[in-house]
């Protein structure tokens, strides 16, 4: 019923002179102002503390207990960077036997190993033409006390 | 000048970056209700195993190779893949999704392209896990056949120059050497030319690429069509095909699957149509759309021969364009409740959206009385989508869809397939410790 005129209007609206008005952002609210309304609000976001490259982090989860030496526990889930070129010392992710391992990376002198956080558990070592694959480095691990 | 990014294998190099213990073994991945290989790795390929080769076939063929068979995990497939177009995407400024394994990039302008190619491949392998082919070349059609030639020089060494293999880039070759790969290269490899051009092709004595490059444009309109020219002129070098703009709003939505067994009763065919357009009308909220018109079709496997056969499909308009599940739904079934006919087993249904529309327009006429229906229909479609991204898909849903716990034979047979390892908390990959 009204569409109509509600259209013409708006035909009429397009031939007139266009007067630029201020626009205001924001909300306009009665009573006191928020004092906080200054401040840029932002929570803690943990993807902000723990994933750095996004597209080259995946998650893996903790079995075993070969790693309580360094804080990482059965059912822990691991962030996982593929995009960090691993180093001696860094915790990470390998293939080995056709399955994931989590070990911390030895590199010295020419030798390559890796290295339980547990004493009762071997060290992996490669022999010469081994190739071992390392699927990323553990950027950190989580471990829930809650569930 | 055109790079062409496309993942090797990649179904199965998606599996195999979760399960490392696939590696160097023939693996196919299978179609829905697990029927044919859809992805084969090398191993899988140089067993003689086809594309579409079905899998009781390759079973009774190959019955000690230790083939594994994975049903297809598109979520899975749908991760990896969006990752590694964003990092494909680092290879130049326009790219072009052109399927979940391909994208073209417009390189236009760019130096060092193969050592660029190089960087990005290995990138895409070490962050994700996947290996590909890049190639290169002055047009999509060579960019194409670029692909081609750098993937089968990594996989079957020989077939080309090795330094072409991974990364090739067609239009820095000299002459001489280019006329000598696209001489070595099958007609029907290239990207334009189906299996009917390239046999009229190899009939009239064009067998191989090279041929195909130095036919004159205006004969092969005369004797086959515009199409076909325009591929023989990329072929010569000479642009023709654009990149497409990215994701242009689809015309139609369709959501139809094969039953993992027959259906006959209706109660299974309304489950089935209610889930399918709950899916297609997901996806026709997400591109902001409405539909005005749906097609729902049932019909028997015309590959069993002793069942009698039937195949029906109606449309059914709108009362208005809508995107509300819960109104494309009673109009899926007032369809299917005219179609259906009690003693078919049923093989095959599906619903598909037609004559879709920008949401954001309004229908003018006679808006007043049903305005403040339609705002809170989209709120409710919208806290409806929000659940079911949060709590994952099927959270909430319509109970024509009928419940987790009945038998439901229509829904597909996959009955080999990996978890969602990137996506579900429950089925993170295991790392020994």
């Amino acid at each position: 019923m009204y569409s109509p005129i509600i259209a013409e209007s708006r035909t009429d609206l397009a031939t007139f002179p266009v007067l630029p008005l201020p626009l205001v952002g924001g909300k306009l609210a009665a009573g006191f102002p928020s004092p906080a309304d200054d401040f840029n609000v932002k929570r803690h976001d943990l993807n902000e503390l723990l994933v750095v490259h996004p597209l080259a982090t995946f998650m893996w989860q903790v079995s075993g207990d070969s790693m309580t030496g360094f804080g990482i526990h059965n059912g822990d889930i691991l962030v996982v960077d593929r995009a960090v070129a691993p180093k001696h010392g860094m915790i990470v992710v390998a293939q080995v036997d056709g399955d994931f391992t989590v070990k911390q990376l030895y590199q010295r002198g020419g030798r390559v190993k890796l290295i339980p956080g547990n004493p009762t558990f071997p060290e992996i070592t490669f022999r010469e033409g081994q190739q071992l694959t390392i699927t990323g480095v553990v950027r950190a691990s989580i471990t829930r006390h809650l569930r | 000048m055109f790079a062409l990014v496309d993942g090797n294998n990649f179904y199965v190099s998606c599996e195999r970056a979760f399960r490392p213990a696939l590696l160097n073994r023939p693996v196919v991945v299978l179609s829905n209700n697990d029927g044919c290989a859809i992805a084969r790795s090398n191993e899988a390929k140089a067993l003689g195993i086809r594309m579409g080769h079905p899998w009781f076939q390759i079973r009774d063929e190959w019955p000690d190779a230790g083939v594994i068979a994975l049903s297809a995990n598109f979520t899975l497939y749908g991760d990896m893949s969006s990752r590694m177009h964003a990092i494909a995407a680092g290879m130049g400024p326009h790219q072009e999704i052109y399927s979940i394994d391909e994208s073209f990039l417009d390189v236009s302008g760019m130096r060092n392209l193969v050592q660029r190619g190089h960087v990005v491949r290995e990138r895409i392998l070490q962050w994700i896990g996947v290996p590909c082919g890049i190639g290169i070349g002055a047009t999509k059609t060579l960019a194409k056949l670029a692909n081609h030639v750098a993937k089968s020089a990594d996989r079957k060494p020989g077939s080309y120059p090795a330094d072409l293999a991974r990364v090739c880039n067609l239009s820095s070759l000299p002459a001489s050497d280019l006329d000598a790969v696209l001489a070595a290269t099958d007609v029907g490899e290239v990207w334009g030319f189906g299996p009917r051009i390239s046999a009229q092709l190899r009939e009239a004595g064009i067998t191989n690429v090279l041929h195909a490059a130095h036919m004159d444009p205006a004969t092969v309109r005369r004797r086959w069509s515009v199409v076909v020219e325009r591929t023989v002129r990329e072929l010569q070098g000479q642009p023709c095909i654009p990149l497409s703009p990215v994701s242009a709003s689809k015309k139609e939505i369709a959501c139809t699957r094969s039953f993992g067994e027959p259906v006959s009763d209706y109660n299974g065919l309304m489950q089935a149509v209610t889930e399918f357009t709950t899916r297609a009308a997901e996806k026709l909220r997400s591109q902001g759309s409405r539909a005005a018109q749906i097609y729902v079709f049932v019909h028997t496997s015309p590959f069993r021969k002793n069942d009698k056969q039937y195949s029906q499909g109606t449309v059914v308009p709108l009362e208005r364009p809508s995107a509300n599940t819960a109104e494309l739904i009673a109009s899926a079934l007032r369809g299917l409740r005219v179609i259906y006919r009690s003693g078919y087993r049923i093989a095959k249904a599906g619903v598909m959206l037609l004559e879709l529309q920008d949401a954001s327009l309004e229908q003018g006429e006679l808006d007043l009385l049903t305005s403040s229906d339609t705002r809170n229909s989209t709120l409710l479609m919208s806290a409806l989508d929000s659940v079911n991204d949060r709590y994952g898909k099927g959270t909430l849903r319509f109970a024509s869809a009928g419940t987790q716990h009945e038998v439901r034979g229509w829904e597909m047979k996959q009955e080999r397939r990996t978890p969602a390892y990137t996506t579900d908390w429950a089925a993170l990959p295991r790392a020994l410790a």
